[in-house]
């Protein structure tokens, strides 16, 4: 085959790929771009352009200001629960027992199934009449009977059932990517360790864990990106509410610009998170080109 | 300063299959350096596994200086191990390699530094302190590992083929500079390896081993001249001893003692030789053939003939070679193992 014709193969087997990502990412980035210069609203057909005014009414409301507040927290907290948890089931999950393979099973459980189906579930466990969790705790004689906590009702209740349900889905990917990462440490260094004296603590914090750090970057990044981008859990347990007190990002961008009808306020917001994310992919290049160096 | 003792050691790694280590014994005296010579399979990394308390035994018993260690871990042995792999930690310089044993000890940073200068003053390695791992070479983390080992001046060092990474022409230094070493700090050592001649070379005592089990504990010259059975007449010496069916027993003679008749002293038992090839090697020549007997059945054999011998051969022809009658091995031939010399009428 002639070079020429290797181009135009080349061309036409990235085409696919090319137009997929301009139809579904570059286009809807270029519309909220556009729009959030405009006066644009569902329904309206016309266009005005407006400078920045979008940007200036959205970073004077309130409750934006709120919502970067409860992103930040929400993403610090899930990644801190997501990366402790992940350690410590990989750590269980390296040893060699009976049913391992069950159990890794259903730790990929929460990843694989539908979150909207889990999140439904978790609706339900967190019910302010209805929820199991007050139920056993009401059986115990933890909490008084008539006056249950409420988990979705209560806006410091609301945010940790948030961080919770959100963490209880990323946990199973972190896991799976800490898992390879442990498992790729050959045992040799490890049996090493434990010949030199180390005990547990010494050999994770000094020896695992150093050596871990280029896929716990990668498990990082993925779960920021996870997490800081997405509505589906606030969407489906509190909407945002009580009193956007677990408003994020995602969830008032779509809230403003889809149910609210104003697409341009919306489209304002999310492009905030353009910057951020954009900090983080960058980051994440950086870390897989270095990863293939070590 | 330790010995260390294992009691009918023993490892099973599926139940119902041959063990690993069945049932072995074995006293190391006090300094000695001792090697586990075996093939593949022959169970001496499981044995110093064991040792070391990487591998728990299925049942028998491990001794470090006298006191009882099985069901122990590694870190209360007061052991070091250097591995085949050398098990440097990749992400640490040279210098926080070797003093990790030490902090592990809980040790204070300013008689660590002491302590890695002593050990890396040993070594000469002092000018390698900064580098990571994979920025030294093969002899050079060689050495690290070994640094790492002797730092904390361990009772007992454990040598898993620390050698077998290194080429050639760098094992037979490393090899020299380990025994000026061991010479030097008189810890006692024991060295797994599967190369005979690192086991002849280092070896105060050598154990050599086969599927788990010790076929004999010797010196060097023993193992070689005075081989316990078959096995170790076969495995040792290169190209390894000849061994022949005489009916009630089995008859061993070493290639180098398997001589043109002429250079045979009496007694000697003389054997028709039918050279196939001819190797030759410098220093020396070895003869592939046949014995011409009917009685052997055409039985291979070799021989080892110095360079300096002015007796020429050809491929393809026959000569009448001898054994001196004092050279013979003698084995059992049911067990295999060696018994008493007795008179061979060949002729």
């Amino acid at each position: 085959m002639g070079m020429k014709a290797q181009r135009a193969l080349a061309g036409a087997l990235l085409a696919p790929a090319v137009l997929y990502i301009l139809a579904l990412v570059g286009l809807p980035l270029a519309l909220a771009f556009v729009y959030s210069l405009g006066d644009v609203r569902v329904g309206s057909t016309g266009y005005r352009f407006v400078g920045l005014e979008n940007f200036r009414s959205v970073l004077s409301s309130p409750t934006f200001r709120a919502a970067v507040g409860h992103s930040v927290i929400f993403t610090a907290s899930v990644q801190a629960i997501v990366l402790v948890g992940g350690n410590a089931l990989a750590l269980a999950l390296r040893r060699r027992f009976r049913g391992r393979g069950a159990v890794r099973f259903l730790i990929l459980m929460p990843w694989v199934a539908p979150i909207s189906l889990g999140a439904i579930g978790w609706k339900w466990i967190l019910d302010s009449i209805y929820s199991v969790i007050n139920w056993l705790l009401v059986r115990v004689h933890l909490v008084n009977r008539f006056d249950p906590p409420m988990w979705l009702g209560d806006p410091t209740l609301a945010m940790l059932s948030v961080i919770v349900v959100h963490s209880w889905r990323l946990l199973p990917f972190a896991t799976v990517i800490l898992l390879a990462g442990l498992t790729s440490i050959p045992p040799d260094i490890l049996e090493a360790a434990a010949v030199d004296g180390a005990g547990f603590w010494r050999t994770h914090f000094e020896i695992t864990l150093p050596m871990m750090r280029p896929i716990i970057n990668v498990a990082v990044l993925f779960g920021v990106i996870f997490t800081f981008t997405d509505m589906t859990v606030v969407y489906v347990l509190t909407r945002g509410g009580p009193y956007d007190s677990t408003q994020v990002l995602p969830s008032l961008a779509f809230f403003t610009g889809v149910l609210g009808s104003d697409l341009a306020a919306g489209a304002a917001i999310s492009v905030f998170l353009v910057p951020i994310l954009a900090i983080v992919a960058w980051r994440m290049l950086r870390v897989a080109a270095r990863a293939e160096v070590v | 300063m330790a010995s260390v003792e294992t009691r009918n050691l023993t490892k099973v790694f599926r139940r119902g299959q041959p063990g690993a280590v069945n049932g072995v014994s074995l006293v190391t005296r006090e300094g000695e350096f001792m090697v586990f010579l075996g093939p593949s399979g022959s169970g001496k990394t499981t044995l110093l596994r064991m040792i070391a308390g990487l591998e728990e035994p299925t049942s028998g018993e491990v001794l470090i200086g006298d006191r009882v260690v099985t069901g122990l871990a590694p870190r209360e042995r007061r052991i070091a191990m250097v591995f085949q792999s050398y098990a440097l930690y990749p992400h640490l310089s040279v210098y926080r390699n070797i003093a990790f044993p030490l902090r592990a000890q809980g040790m204070p940073r300013e008689s660590r530094r002491a302590k890695v200068e002593w050990a890396t003053g040993l070594l000469a390695i002092g000018h390698l302190l900064e580098r990571k791992p994979r920025e030294l070479s093969g002899g050079e983390r060689q050495r690290v590992a070994l640094a790492r080992a002797i730092v904390r001046e361990p009772s007992v060092f454990l040598l898993d083929e620390p050698l077998s990474n290194l080429d050639a022409k760098l094992r037979t230094s490393a090899r020299e500079e380990l025994i000026h070493f061991h010479r030097r700090v008189q810890t006692t050592t024991i060295y797994v390896t599967h190369d005979q001649v690192e086991a002849m070379a280092m070896g105060d005592r050598v154990v050599v081993l086969d599927r788990g089990s010790v076929r004999q504990v010797g010196t060097p010259r023993e193992v070689y001249d005075d081989p316990a059975d078959t096995f170790v007449a076969g495995f040792l010496g290169s190209p390894p001893m000849n061994i022949v069916d005489a009916d009630e027993v089995f008859v061993g003679f070493r290639p180098e003692h398997f001589l043109p008749e002429a250079l045979v002293p009496e007694p000697r038992v003389r054997l028709p030789f039918l050279i196939d090839t001819i190797e030759y090697l410098g220093s020396e020549r070895v003869l592939l053939g046949h014995l011409g007997a009917p009685r052997f059945g055409r039985k291979r054999a070799v021989s080892r003939l110095s360079s300096t011998l002015p007796e020429e051969f050809s491929p393809g022809t026959e000569a009448l070679f001898a054994v001196a009658e004092s050279r013979l091995k003698f084995f059992d031939r049911r067990t295999e193992r060696r018994c008493a010399a007795r008179s061979v009428a060949w002729e």
